[in-house]
């Protein structure tokens, strides 16, 4: 993917920049809000990554709103050190598509900014069935089956299931989880996902050789067909 | 042109004219004392003008009688029963201060005491006061002139130096009662400046040494009107001095439970900078230093946000919402811990009205009730979460049969960081009611703790949630 990263603090931005580029993303930067503001209109990119407050007059909602004020649909995520809530509903009013404080584990940033980059490309047609591998999953009919065997789901286990089917060879992290299926936006103290994943993979993965829904340490869940 | 010269001398005026007295005492104490003048002068002018005009009309009524009484005699008479009657007059009048003429057609006196017709007067129906010449002395007199039939004329007057005595002596009487009054009011105003300075510097001297810092200082309070203001005064440092103690508890916590996973943190990333041999082991002791700044990071926005909380500035996110779906939720989500592990939830909702809240500030104020209630019921108890109506207010109740708290504990649980003894194995940070509590606040709600009974059997902590609903029927207009 093209990732455009705006972030004024350099041990953050050259933190960030390594990571991605690591992951295998091309990776342009800029230091403050004019710079960042030129690369963002000149140039095509999947992601953008916004730091909230930028030096030189331009902070990153400006971009924001001059981006979409171009009609410019391009998935931003903005980054930032005010964890209001208020803030935070300021920046997804102004058009954010993802919203992290700062600080942040950069795998929660990773799976964000992956999630982001898949979402933004356009889809053909309205999907009514995904298949990853053996799994396939019917949204019409809501039924899910594994080489040909049905599996019965609750239907959280199923939204749960379509989520990680959707983002399928992603890492997807506790947070996104809570966010994007359960829409909780707060820290529970329990592992609480962690029970529904496990459960999940009792139906899923338990009756058959191969698992698929893979712990990946420090970060999430990964779901893959291999 | 011209217009424009007189607005400048207008506004000229305005700048220069400015009361230039900014002391309020010596203005109180001015204003005072003008009014006291003011007044007692208006008071004695008063007293003057009443007392001589009463003179005055005394005389004028005298003269006019006479006049009356004198015109009958003519009538009866003539000439000489008047001449014989002024004559009597004058011979009774002891005090001496009757004036009385009277004169033929040619001029020529018949008798009274006037040595002759005065030239000033002219006209008959008005009265002159004039200064005559009387027995070789100078002295005033209020005359009026009266004609009779056949030419005659006659004069009535009176000596009025008596009564001019009088009005100097009253005069004098009066001017020296208002320059006393002066003194007086002078005085007073000295003296009323003085309280008010006393009253306000008290004031002042305790508000200056609580600026200093010396919260301890409180207004002396008298028994005078002052004192409203010395109390309220008061109350506010009592406030004030509750908050700083809040401040000072608060940041000695978070100087202590921020400190210690920073300063394990640190500890872990110098050990393995120096001790480690293997690659491995530092990746370890970093994941580990890591996790404890997470936690730091962790307590730090628990504290941002409970801060932002008792602010009572997040009501924006306020909406009308029915609380079953959202505990439905939210059971839904931790059922599958709570089993996980080896408890029962148990959910029941009975029927309930609608409340205004912030939908996710709700959720999460359940959820720490939750996360606490699985952290310490002991395997193979039931949680209880339900929601039902108490009285008028909305109960969300979870009961744990846990250990429970001791009662000095509960009423400490909500506050910053405090942990339970009992409690000091588990993970956490003690902030978790203290965020419950602030959401509890936002809404106008309570949080209300209760240990079960030991003896019953029924041991626990149940933890109440009570919020005011909105009323059922709420029709505008």
């Amino acid at each position: 993917m093209r990732i455009l990263l705006v972030e004024d603090d350099p041990t953050v931005r050259a933190f960030v920049l390594k990571g991605l580029r690591e992951a295998g993303h091309v990776v342009d930067e800029a230091d403050n809000g004019k710079d960042g503001l030129f690369l963002a209109v000149s140039e095509n990119y999947d992601v953008v990554i916004l730091d909230r407050m930028l030096p030189g007059g331009i902070d990153g909602l400006r971009i924001l709103e001059t981006l979409r004020g171009q009609k410019n649909a391009t998935p931003v995520l903005l980054l930032s050190a005010l964890a209001d809530v208020d803030e935070r509903v300021a920046g997804l009013k102004a058009g954010g598509d993802d919203y992290m404080t700062k600080p942040f584990a950069f795998s929660e940033l990773l799976a964000r900014v992956e999630a982001l980059g898949r979402r933004g490309r356009p889809e053909s047609a309205p999907q009514t069935r995904l298949v990853v591998g053996d799994l396939e999953m019917d949204l019409l009919s809501r039924t899910v089956k594994r080489g040909g065997e049905k599996i019965d789901l609750q239907p959280r286990e199923f939204r749960l299931l379509e989520f990680l089917i959707r983002h399928a060879g992603q890492v997807v992290t506790r947070t996104m989880l809570l966010e994007r299926v359960w829409d909780y936006h707060f820290d529970p103290q329990t592992n609480v996902i962690d029970v529904h994943v496990s459960r999940l993979r009792q139906k899923v993965d338990k009756p058959f050789d191969k698992p698929m829904i893979h712990t990946i340490r420090n970060a999430g869940y990964i779901l893959r067909a291999d | 042109m011209f217009r424009r010269k007189v607005r400048r001398l207008g506004r000229f005026l305005k700048r220069r004219l400015r009361w230039p007295i900014r002391s309020a005492g010596l203005n109180f104490a001015l204003a005072y004392g003008l009014v006291f003048v003011i007044s007692a002068g208006a008071f004695l002018s008063f007293i003057w003008w009443n007392t001589t005009g009463q003179l005055d009309s005394q005389v004028e009524i005298a003269v006019q009688v006479d006049a009356v009484d004198l015109s009958h005699r003519w009538a009866q008479g003539g000439p000489s029963a008047l001449s014989l009657a002024i004559q009597d007059r004058l011979d009774q009048n002891v005090d001496d201060d009757e004036l009385y003429l009277l004169v033929g057609p040619d001029g020529r006196k018949f008798a009274g005491n006037l040595p002759g017709w005065p030239v000033v007067i002219t006209r008959l129906d008005t009265f002159y006061e004039l200064a005559i010449k009387r027995d070789g002395f100078r002295t005033n007199a209020k005359m009026h002139a009266y004609p009779l039939t056949q030419g005659f004329r006659m004069i009535v007057g009176r000596d009025v130096r008596g009564r001019q005595l009088v009005r100097h002596v009253l005069t004098d009487t009066l001017i020296w009662a208002w320059i006393m009054v002066t003194l007086l009011a002078a005085g007073g105003a000295l003296a009323i400046r003085r309280i008010f300075r006393q009253v306000v510097h008290s004031i002042a001297r305790t508000t200056a040494a609580v600026a200093q810092g010396d919260l301890s200082q409180r207004i002396p309070l008298t028994g005078n009107e002052t004192d409203l203001v010395g109390q309220t005064v008061n109350t506010m440092l009592e406030r004030i001095n509750r908050l700083m103690d809040g401040v000072k508890q608060v940041s000695n916590a978070i100087a202590h439970d921020l400190r210690t996973p920073i300063a394990r943190a640190r500890a872990r990333l110098e050990d393995a900078n120096r001790t480690a041999t293997s690659a491995e082991e530092l990746h370890a002791a970093i994941d580990r230093a890591v996790m404890d700044l997470d936690r730091v990071t962790s307590i730090f926005e628990a504290l941002l946000r409970i801060a932002q909380l008792e602010a009572g500035a997040r009501r924006a996110a306020f909406t009308v919402l029915d609380i079953r779906p959202l505990l439905e939720g939210l059971s839904e989500l931790y059922e599958a811990s709570v089993e996980d592990a080896g408890l029962r939830l148990d959910f029941r909702a009975g029927a309930v009205q609608p409340v205004n809240g912030d939908p996710h500030l709700l959720q999460q104020a359940v959820a720490n009730l939750l996360d606490n209630a699985i952290k310490f019921a002991p395997p193979g108890t039931t949680i209880t979460l339900s929601v039902d109506m108490q009285g008028e207010r909305l109960a969300i109740t979870v009961a744990d049969q846990g250990p429970g708290m001791s009662e000095d504990d509960l009423g400490r649980a909500s506050e910053r960081f405090f942990r339970a003894e009992t409690a000091r194995n588990t993970p956490g940070a003690g902030l978790g009611l203290s965020l419950v509590q602030a959401v509890m606040s936002l809404h106008g709600g309570a949080l209300e703790l209760k240990a079960g009974e030991v003896q019953t059997g029924q041991p626990g902590l149940t933890a109440t949630l009570l919020l005011p609903v909105v009323p059922a029927v709420s029709k505008k207009g």
